[in-house]
C-alpha cells in the first residue's frame, strides 16, 4: 500500500509477539530507544493461540518498571491489528511517534549517549 | 511503447532470463552471432520438431490484449496520448520506457488528468463482435488509477468511464471503495462516444452522454483504453490441430459442470483460454487441470523423477563470519529513492563484511548465479540481501545459498523497500540513512546466525475433507482418483449443501442431476468414507500427521490423516429489508427459482428483482458475485415460461462478468427492464391495498417510478457458513466476512496458511458452481502434491532445550499453547518434538534459566538486531 509513516520507526521481525520478552524490550531502552511498541494480531486471533496476550502482559510489566524508574510508562505499548490493516499500522506508527515527540527523548538514551 | 532493439530480454524477471531476437525488427546482419564472445547466438537457428510421448495435455495458451487500432472514434494510433492499458502498465513499470515516471508519450509531460475508458474490445457486439465482459479491466483500471495518483505527487484527476463497475472478486469491492472514497478516483457512468485531440496542447477531448442524457465534453491530458482479453490466433490454430472445440468467441467450449475439460478426453484447459478471468482463478484452474491430468496418470506417479542433488553443506560453525551484502535497486522501487551506492559503500565498512554488490533486480536469475559465484569465490559464510520483504523472497534466496553448499539459515534480509523506500519516498535522504541502519542491523544479526538442520517426517496419505457440498464431494472424488483414501465429514445428515437448492446454471446445465450423480459417486467410492452428522470436536498433530476427533451421532472417532480440505460452504443471506418475512410475496432468488421450477410463473404479471440485498452495504461491504447472474438467469427463465410477465431488475451495477454477459444482453433483448439505482437512493417496497408497490428513481427518466409487483425477488447475497467452533478447534483463520483466508490471494488461492491445509468452494468466498468445481479440483490437486510425497521437510525454526542446564521446572510444559514440551519420565528430561513445535517461541521467553532457544530467533540473534538498529553510525 506504500503508506507513509515516520522514518524513526525500526522493525524487528519476530515469529509472534509471544516471542518478545521483557529483556528484549528493556534492551531497546538500554540501547537508546525512546519508545518500544509491539504489534501483534488482534486479540483472540493469535496464530499461536495467545502469544499476543502474553506480550500484552509483558508490556504491562515493563510499563510498571518504567513507572517505578520515573519514566513515562506509555513509552512502551502494545498494539493489535490484523495483517490486512496496513493503514492502522501506519496510524499506530504515527501515534507512537507523536507521543514520543511530546514527551521527548528517553532519559536512559540520553544518559547512555553522554557516557559515550 | 518505445522501439526495442532487435535483441532483447522480455523483462527483467522473465524465465528463462535470456536474450531473444525479435525477427520483426531484425535486419538480418548476423552481427550478434559474430560479436558474442560466449558463442551463444545461433543466428540461423530454425524451428525444430520434437516428438514427446505424453498421457495428458493441458492447454494454457493465454491471452492477447484487444487491439483497438480498428476503432476509429478512439484515435488510438492517431493521437499520441491515447494509450492502451497494457501500454500504461509499461509506463508505470520501473523497467518501462519512462523508468516508472508517469509521462504522456507526446511531450513527456506529467499528465494532470487521465481518463480510463472501460469495455474497449469487451461488451461490444457492434464494433468488434466481442460480446463478452473481459472480467479483469475494472480492477486493473482501478489499480492503475490508484498507482498513477500515487506516482504523481500532487493532484491527478483520475476518471474511470464505465457502464458497470465489476469488482466482484474476493475483497475487490473494498479495493474499489478505497479508490473511490479515499484516493479520490472518480467513476463516471458513461460509454465514451468519441475522442478528439487538441492539436496545440495534445490534450484530448472526451465526448460522452452522462446519466441524465446530457452530452458532455471533458478534456484530459491522457486517455487509457482499458482493452479486453482476446484469444491469440495461434491458440485457435492449436485448438484446431488438436480437435478442441471452441465457442463463438474462440474460448474453449466447456461444460459448466466440467470446467477444465475439453471435448477431447485427456486434453484440459486453464486460464483465459477457458474464459476471461483474473490471476487467482487462472492459478486455481491451472491446479484443477493438473488434478485431472495427473489423475489420468496417477499410476505412473513418481517414475522418471530426477532429484535435485544439493552439494554437501560447508561447515561454518567455527569460522569467523565472512558476510556478503547484496543491495537491490528493485528497478527504481529502491534505487529511485535510496542512494544505493552509498548504502553499498556503507555496508562495506561494517565488521565482517568482506564483499558488497548492488543489482538492478537482486531476485533475477542472473543475480542468483552471481551470488552463488561470490559465495564460492569470496568464501562467504553469511549472506545479507537488502531488498524487499522476506515474506516473498526469503525462500528463494535461501535456495540460492543451499545450491552452493551454504546452509539456508545463514541468510538475512534488510527490508529497504517495503519498510523504507516505499514509505519514505518523499524524503530520500532520510530513506538512505534508514537503509543504512537496516543494513547494519541485518549484518549484526547475520554474524550470529547458525546453520540449522531441517528434520524429515513421514506423511500419512489419507485426506480429511470438511464439508459435504459440491466442493467437498468434488475434492474427495478427485483425491480418490489420485489414489488417496478420504474421510468426508458433513455436519448435516445429507450430502449436497447449497447446491441442492439450485436447479440450473445460467448456461442451462442441470444442477440437480449433477448433484445426485456426485452423491452417488461419493457414496459408491471405495476409498471415500462419508460421515454424516459429523462434527469436529478435537484436533491435533501437524502437517502430514494430523489427528482429528470427530463426534458422529453419540460416538467419538479419532481420524489420522495427512492433509485437510476445508469446504464448509456458504448460505443465502436472510434479508431483513424490503418487507422480507413480513409479506410472503417478497422472496429471495432461491425461492424464485424453486417457484419457477415447481409452480411456474404464468400467473404472475410483474416481478421486480432488487439487487445487492445484504451485499455492498455497511454491514457487508463485499459483492456476493453470484446474484447478478442469478437475477438474469431467473429473469430469462420467467420470460421463457411466460413471455408476457414483466420483469424489472433494480440494480447498482450489473456484474455478469465473463461470457455471462451474453445472457444479460439476451435478457434486455427479451424486454427485461433494468433500472439502475444509487446506493444512497435504494428502492422502497410498500404494501398498497392488496398489492406491492416498488418505488425507485429512474435516472434516465429523471423521475420516481412506481411499479406494481406481484412478486418482489430479493437478490440476497451469500454469507459464510458458521464456522466459529471449527476455526477455534482447528486453528483456522477467516477474514472480516468470515470467509477462510488463503495463503496468498493471487498466487496460492487454494492453500491455507497452515501447511497441509487446503480450501475450496464458497467457504473461500462467493462463487458460481462452475468456479467451485474448478477450485475443488484445485484443492485436490494441491493436497495431492502434498500427500504424494512419502516424507516432508520441516522448518528448523523450532524450540530446542539445553538439557544440561535445564532444571526441569516445567514452566515450558505449562506455558506451551500446543502442549509440545513434555517431561520424559524414562530419561528424566524435558523433550520438545520438533515436528509438533509451531515455532512461536513462548517457551523460550518463559524459561527462567534461558535454556530454551528458538532457532533463527535465539536471544543473541534478536539482541544483535536491536543493538544494530539502535547503534550510532560509525562509517
Amino acid at each position: 500500500m506504500r503508506l507513509e509513516y515516520p522514518a524513526n520507526v525500526r522493525i524487528v521481525r519476530v515469529p509472534c509477539t509471544g516471542k518478545v520478552d521483557v529483556m528484549l524490550m528493556l534492551r531497546a531502552f538500554q540501547k537508546g530507544a525512546d519508545g518500544v511498541y509491539c504489534v501483534g494480531c488482534l486479540e483472540g486471533t493469535c496464530h499461536y493461540n495467545a502469544g499476543n496476550l502474553r506480550c500484552r502482559e509483558r508490556v504491562e510489566h515493563v510499563q510498571s518498571m518504567l513507572d517505578e524508574m520515573g519514566m513515562e510508562k506509555e513509552r512502551v505499548r502494545m498494539y493489535n491489528l490484523s495483517s490486512g490493516e496496513g493503514p492502522t499500522f501506519a496510524a499506530y506508527a504515527k501515534e507512537m511517534t507523536a507521543y514520543i515527540k511530546e514527551v521527548g527523548p528517553s532519559p536512559l538514551g540520553t544518559a547512555q549517549n553522554k557516557d559515550e | 511503447m518505445n522501439d526495442r532493439a532487435a535483441t532483447y530480454i522480455e523483462y527483467a524477471q522473465a524465465v528463462p532470463l535470456a536474450y531473444a531476437i525479435d525477427m520483426d525488427a531484425c535486419v538480418g546482419c548476423g552481427l550478434c552471432e559474430n560479436m558474442c564472445l560466449a558463442g551463444a547466438v545461433a543466428y540461423d537457428d530454425k524451428v525444430r520438431q520434437t516428438d514427446v510421448q505424453v498421457g495428458s495435455i493441458i492447454l494454457a495458451p493465454g491471452t492477447k490484449p484487444f487491439d483497438p487500432a480498428g476503432l476509429d472514434h478512439l484515435g488510438y494510433g492517431k493521437f499520441a496520448n491515447v494509450v492502451t492499458s497494457d501500454g500504461f502498465e509499461r509506463i508505470l513499470s520501473a523497467g518501462g520506457p519512462y523508468y516508472g515516471h508517469i509521462m504522456r508519450p507526446l511531450d513527456r509531460a506529467e499528465p494532470k488528468s487521465i481518463a480510463w475508458l472501460q469495455c474497449i474490445g469487451s461488451r461490444d457486439t457492434n464494433q468488434c463482435g466481442n460480446g463478452y465482459c473481459s472480467s479483469v479491466c475494472c480492477m486493473y483500471a482501478t489499480k492503475e488509477a490508484m498507482i498513477a495518483k500515487e506516482h504523481i505527487h500532487g493532484d491527478l484527476d483520475a476518471v474511470v468511464f464505465n457502464m458497470d463497475m465489476r469488482t466482484y472478486g474476493k475483497d475487490y469491492e473494498k479495493y474499489f471503495m478505497r479508490a473511490r472514497d479515499k484516493e479520490g478516483v472518480r467513476y463516471v457512468k458513461a460509454r465514451v462516444h468519441t475522442i478528439d485531440e487538441n492539436h496545440e496542447t495534445g490534450d484530448l477531448s472526451v465526448r460522452y452522454v452522462d446519466e441524465e442524457g446530457k452530452v458532455c465534453v471533458d478534456e484530459f491530458s491522457m486517455v487509457v483504453l482499458s482493452v479486453g482479453l482476446t484469444i491469440p490466433e495461434d491458440a485457435t490454430r492449436l485448438a484446431d490441430r488438436l480437435g478442441v472445440e471452441l465457442n463463438k468467441y474462440k474460448y474453449a467450449k466447456i461444460d459448466p459442470l466440467a470446467p477444465v475439460e475439453t471435448n477431447q478426453p485427456g486434453i484440459y484447459v486453464c486460464g483465459v483460454f477457458q474464459g476471461p478471468k483474473d490471476i487467482p482463478e487462472s492459478v486455481t484452474e491451472a491446479s484443477a487441470a493438473a488434478c485431472l491430468a495427473g489423475a489420468d496418470l496417477s499410476a505412473a506417479r513418481g517414475t522418471d523423477v530426477e532429484t535435485i542433488v544439493l552439494p554437501e553443506q560447508k561447515e561454518v560453525a567455527h569460522q569467523e563470519p565472512r558476510i556478503g551484502v547484496f543491495v537491490c535497486n528493485c528497478g527504481i522501487n529502491i534505487g529511485g529513492v535510496v542512494d544505493v551506492p552509498a548504502v553499498q559503500e556503507y555496508a562495506g565498512t561494517l565488521d565482517n563484511v568482506v564483499f558488497t554488490d548492488s543489482n538492478l533486480f537482486t531476485c533475477s536469475q542472473d543475480t542468483q548465479e552471481k551470488i552463488k559465484e561470490m559465495i564460492i569465490e569470496q568464501g562467504l559464510n553469511r549472506v545479507v540481501v537488502a531488498s524487499c520483504s522476506p515474506k516473498t523472497h526469503e525462500g528463494m534466496f535461501m535456495e540460492t545459498l543451499e545450491a552452493c553448499g551454504l546452509n539456508r539459515y545463514l541468510f538475512e534480509m534488510a527490508n529497504i523497500r517495503n519498510q523504507n523506500s516505499w514509505i519514505h519516498s518523499k524524503t530520500p535522504d532520510t530513506a538512505t540513512e534508514k537503509a543504512k541502519d537496516l543494513v547494519r542491523a541485518a549484518v549484526a544479526r547475520a554474524r550470529t546466525l547458525k546453520a540449522m538442520e531441517e528434520k524429515r517426517i513421514p506423511v500419512n496419505q489419507k485426506a480429511l475433507v470438511v464439508g459435504g457440498g459440491v466442493a467437498g464431494m468434488t475434492a474427495a472424488l478427485n483425491l480418490e482418483r489420485q489414489g488417496f483414501p478420504v474421510v468426508l465429514l458433513e455436519k448435516t445428515d445429507s450430502l449436497g449443501g447449497l447446491a441442492r437448492r439450485l436447479h440450473h446454471t445460467i448456461e442451462g446445465a442441470d444442477v440437480q442431476a449433477f448433484v445426485a450423480k456426485l452423491v452417488a459417486d461419493v457414496s459408491g467410492a471405495e476409498k471415500i468414507e462419508v460421515l454424516l452428522g459429523a462434527e469436529v470436536v478435537g484436533f491435533g498433530g501437524y502437517q502430514g500427521n494430523f489427528t482429528t476427533e470427530v463426534a458422529v451421532g453419540g460416538d467419538k472417532r479419532s481420524i489420522d490423516h495427512g492433509a485437510i480440505v476445508v469446504a464448509t460452504g456458504a448460505v443465502e443471506y436472510e434479508p431483513t429489508e424490503y418487507l422480507f418475512g413480513d409479506d410472503e410475496r417478497v422472496i429471495t432468488q432461491l425461492d424464485l427459482s424453486d417457484r419457477i421450477a415447481e409452480k411456474g410463473v404464468a400467473d404472475v404479471d410483474t416481478v421486480v428483482m432488487i439487487q445487492c440485498v445484504g451485499s455492498r452495504n455497511d454491514e457487508m461491504q463485499e459483492c456476493s458475485r453470484i446474484c447478478c447472474q442469478n437475477a438474469v438467469k431467473n429473469a430469462l427463465a420467467i420470460k421463457e415460461q411466460s413471455p408476457d410477465t414483466q420483469v424489472f431488475v433494480l440494480y447498482r451495477d450489473i456484474r455478469t462478468y465473463g461470457q455471462m454477459e451474453d445472457y444479460y444482453r439476451e435478457a434486455r433483448e427479451k424486454d427485461v427492464i433494468f433500472i439502475r439505482f444509487k446506493e444512497e437512493e435504494p428502492p422502497i417496497v410498500e404494501k398498497s391495498g392488496d398489492g406491492l408497490v416498488v418505488r425507485v428513481k429512474d435516472h434516465i427518466l429523471g423521475q420516481q417510478v412506481a411499479i406494481e409487483a406481484d412478486l418482489v425477488t430479493l437478490s440476497a447475497g451469500l454469507r459464510a457458513a458458521d464456522t466459529e467452533t471449527l476455526c477455534r478447534t482447528m486453528k483456522l483463520n477467516t477474514n472480516l466476512e468470515n470467509y477462510f483466508m488463503e495463503a496468498h490471494v493471487k498466487l496460492r488461492p487454494v492453500d491455507m496458511p497452515g501447511a497441509g491445509i487446503f480450501l475450496c468452494g464458497t467457504a473461500h468466498g462467493p462463487k458460481l458452481i462452475t468456479e467451485t468445481l474448478a477450485q475443488a479440483q484445485a484443492a485436490a490437486s494441491r493436497a495431492t502434491t502434498f500427500l504424494a510425497k512419502p516424507e516432508i521437510k520441516l522448518s528448523a525454526i523450532t524450540a530446542k532445550v539445553d538439557t544440561d542446564h535445564c532444571v526441569k521446572c516445567l514452566t515450558c510444559v505449562r506455558n506451551c499453547p500446543f502442549d509440545v514440551p513434555v517431561f520424559d519420565n524414562n530419561e528424566k528430561l524435558i523433550k520438545i518434538d520438533e515436528a509438533m513445535c509451531h515455532g512461536c517461541g513462548v517457551c523460550a521467553c518463559v524459561c527462567p534459566r534461558q535454556t530454551i532457544q528458538l532457532g533463527f530467533y535465539e536471544d543473541d540473534q534478536l539482541i544483535s538486531k536491536v543493538d544494530g538498529l539502535l547503534a550510532e553510525k560509525t562509517g
